[in-house]
């Protein structure tokens, strides 16, 4: 008789699953425990003896103006580059989305800032943004000092955000069009034979099925800003002046790595990562309910 | 494993007299240097490996440049954590004390002396050896590159308000620069005022004066060090700078404004500056057709005991872990540093100072301090001899001070942008930095520095 091994579709699906679940476990569940681990001990940068402390990171750690100000800031970089560069995008998508003159032109020089790497980006915003040699200097030559970002903490925390907006301008960019073009033109011709304009058609029709896309990248550009703005902080401002900079991201790796404070740093990645689930599920819970899916 | 077998050919090598070292047809032992320096500088140092490996053949340091002091501290920590530590690293000034409590060294005096090298350690300059020695004297690590701050200052200018000779005091800086903003100078002095200026306007302004920047010795007596440079001279020093930037005497020059004070400087549009001597080759090399500059000591305020000013730059460590064949390279390759010769060619290349009075002597007599592009330099030896160092002036030896110096950088932001008062901006310099001490005090229980 012919034997036939037979799996239950239970097992099928954790052996194709296993090499997978290695993988997120080695570089994901891992690494995350040993963060969890550190932020409850005192770690010696060297090694050798590592202190039991329970909560006492987070404890300092919550206690610390910096820290405090540090969140602000993140909030503030989040929430204002989020907002531009998801504004921006959908404009300049709408646009293009139109039978314009060369418009495939303007689409692919609207993708292109995304392929751009963080630091290279962030050496030419250093430059273009500098007080005296760049193209604000001209403004600081009218009014003397009204451009400093190296004093002022409002306009370093300004040129971070063009920059950082100015990369998701081109990968919001990319996911708007897609969205726009997926709409049906009968719908919009139709419309238009109705006798309504482009702005009526924008937001009666566009503009409400293009809700999960906006809903997708709002969620992506808020954790990106989280986690992304490191290189261009790093380059741009490193953290000042005076911390107006400091998000949250580049703290943990300026008091980790160069601090040598492994245990600080991780209750820090700790709480940042408890923010962005917090902040994600905030968003499916409040606003993914006004999003339409057709 | 590996440890295993370098545990044979280290059993091996020992069984071996010293006289019969290695038959001629042995590899060289390898052994890493891993360092901080880039650009310029790192090719110095190839060189310098170079010429090591060419003047023998038993050994061979394989050199790495880890990009920056921060770096190469990280990279070795992450190496050692995996057991794969280079065995000669260069650590900058402020990891000191993080070294001295890391458990990871061989300190090189002991290395030294059990590989048959007689070193005098007389011979260093005092303000040198003692900050890499422990309280007893005990050299753990050899200084490489060291440094110290200079006042630059610009004759052409000064000539224009009468002056031929570089101010003295503060109060004698405030007059001239003043003089020099009459005489139609817009930026008679440029400073920065970020993390890493607290080396020449911290740490050197508190040992010249006297003043300790923190209490415990600066912290050689003990981890519960505190800091003390709210209630110091240092905060009528920052007092002055802020006034004077504010009456548009003083100008904060930085890359990340597009200019840093060196470069403000080499090009004449910022005629005092205060920076390290290590500077002295990029202003020759990159100065202003024709301008006439030249260094002096940093001023002190009227009526001051002028004190030896501190070392900076980077001292060699050597890690524990490694077979006797490698120290035994490491013993050979920290020989050859110290070598008044290899001096001499450090200096020429880098303008770093040599850190021995036999090297200084040695250079002397080649007529290095002699000729034009060095002419100068021999201030930054004065400045580190002005006086035999004192309790304060041995050195600053705190814990996490690469992170206490960011704070400086950031109250002193707080200053200049009027966000705070001179003395909150020092009281929160304390009151945070007294916390990064409190850390590391709890993350070494019971142990006491060196």
């Amino acid at each position: 008789m012919e034997k036939r091994v037979t799996f239950s579709s239970w097992t099928i699906g954790i052996l194709f699953a296993v090499p997978q679940l290695l993988l997120i476990f080695t570089f994901f569940y891992w690494p995350a425990g040993q963060a969890v681990y550190w932020s409850l001990t005192l770690q010696q940068p060297w090694g050798g003896g590592n202190i039991w402390v329970g909560l006492d990171n987070f404890r300092s750690i919550l206690a610390n103006a910096d820290y405090w100000n540090s969140i602000t800031a993140s909030l503030v970089f989040a929430g204002i580059s989020t907002g531009l560069a998801m504004f921006i995008a959908l404009v300049l998508a709408a646009l293009t989305d139109r039978q314009l003159a060369g418009s495939r032109l303007y689409r692919v020089v609207l993708i292109w800032p995304y392929g751009i790497a963080a630091p290279a980006l962030a050496l030419a915003f250093r430059f273009i943004l500098a007080p005296e040699a760049g193209f604000l200097s001209v403004v600081n030559r009218m009014w003397p000092g009204i451009w400093d970002p190296g004093l002022d903490g409002a306009d370093a925390m300004a040129s971070i955000i063009v920059a950082f907006s100015w990369k998701y301008v081109g990968y919001n960019f990319i996911f708007f069009l897609a969205a726009f073009q997926a709409i049906p033109r009968s719908l919009i011709e139709a419309a238009a034979m109705d006798g309504s304009g482009v702005i009526r058609r924008f937001w009666d029709i566009q503009f409400p099925l293009i809700t999960p896309t906006i809903f997708f990248l709002l969620v992506i550009n808020i954790t990106e800003s989280f986690q992304d703005s490191f290189g261009i902080v790093d380059i741009m401002t490193s953290g000042g002046p005076a911390n107006a900079t400091n998000l949250m991201v580049y703290k943990i790796y300026s008091d980790g790595f160069k601090g040598l404070d492994y245990s600080g740093a991780a209750a820090q990645s700790i709480i940042l990562m408890l923010l962005i689930i917090l902040l994600t599920i905030f968003q499916f819970r409040f606003i993914e309910r006004r999003v339409h899916y057709g | 494993m590996t440890m295993i077998k370098r545990g044979f050919a280290a059993l091996a090598a020992g069984a071996l007299s010293t006289a019969l070292a290695m038959p001629a047809f042995a590899e060289p032992v390898k052994f890493d240097f891993w360092f901080g320096l880039s650009g310029d500088l790192a090719r110095v140092v190839d060189t310098m490996c170079k010429n090591f490996n060419a003047s023998q053949s038993d050994y061979e340091v394989v050199c790495t440049s880890q990009g920056n002091y921060d770096a190469t501290l990280q990279n070795t920590i992450a190496a050692f954590r995996a057991g794969k530590q280079p065995t000669v690293v260069q650590v900058y000034d402020v990891g000191t004390a993080t070294m001295m409590l890391s458990g990871a060294y061989k300190p090189a005096d002991k290395l030294m002396e059990e590989n048959g090298y007689k070193i005098d350690y007389a011979d260093y300059f005092p303000g040198i050896a003692r900050y890499y020695a422990t309280s007893k004297g005990e050299m753990l690590s050899f200084p490489f590159n060291s440094s110290t701050a200079l006042m630059y200052w610009n004759k052409d200018a000064f000539a224009k308000i009468g002056k031929t000779e570089a101010p003295k005091t503060w109060e004698d800086v405030g007059a001239d620069l003043q003089a020099m903003k009459d005489a139609g100078y817009e930026c008679p002095m440029a400073i920065n005022i970020s993390a890493n200026e607290s080396w020449q306007l911290m740490e050197q302004f508190s040992a010249i004066h006297n003043q300790p920047v923190a209490t415990k010795n600066n912290g050689y007596d003990g981890l519960d060090a505190r800091l003390e440079v709210n209630k110091t001279k240092f905060v009528q020093y920052v007092t002055d700078l802020k006034k004077w930037y504010d009456s548009g005497l003083i100008k904060i020059k930085s890359k990340d404004l597009g200019q840093d004070m060196v470069q403000a400087f080499a090009s004449g549009t910022c005629q005092v500056i205060l920076t390290s001597v290590g500077d002295h080759g990029t202003v020759g090399r990159t100065q202003k057709e024709g301008m006439n500059w030249d260094v002096a000591e940093l001023p002190v305020y009227a009526g001051t005991e002028r004190k030896n000013s501190l070392v900076g730059g980077a001292s060699l460590w050597v890690l524990s872990g490694k077979s006797d064949a490698e120290y035994k390279g490491a013993a050979a390759f920290l020989n050859f540093i110290h070598d008044p010769k290899t001096a001499l060619f450090w200096s020429t290349n880098t303008g770093y100072i040599p850190v021995t009075k036999s090297g200084f002597d040695y250079m002397k007599g080649q007529g290095f301090y002699d000729k034009a592009p060095y002419k100068g330099r021999e201030t930054a030896i004065a400045s580190l001899t002005a006086s035999e160092p004192t309790e304060v002036t041995r050195g600053v030896r705190l814990g996490n001070f690469t992170q206490i110096r960011a704070e400086f950088g950031t109250q002193m932001q707080a200053i200049f942008a009027n966000k705070v008062s001179v003395q909150e901006g020092l009281d929160t310099l304390v009151k945070n930095g007294d916390a990064i001490l409190d850390r590391f005090q709890q993350t070494y229980p019971g142990k006491t520095l060196p």
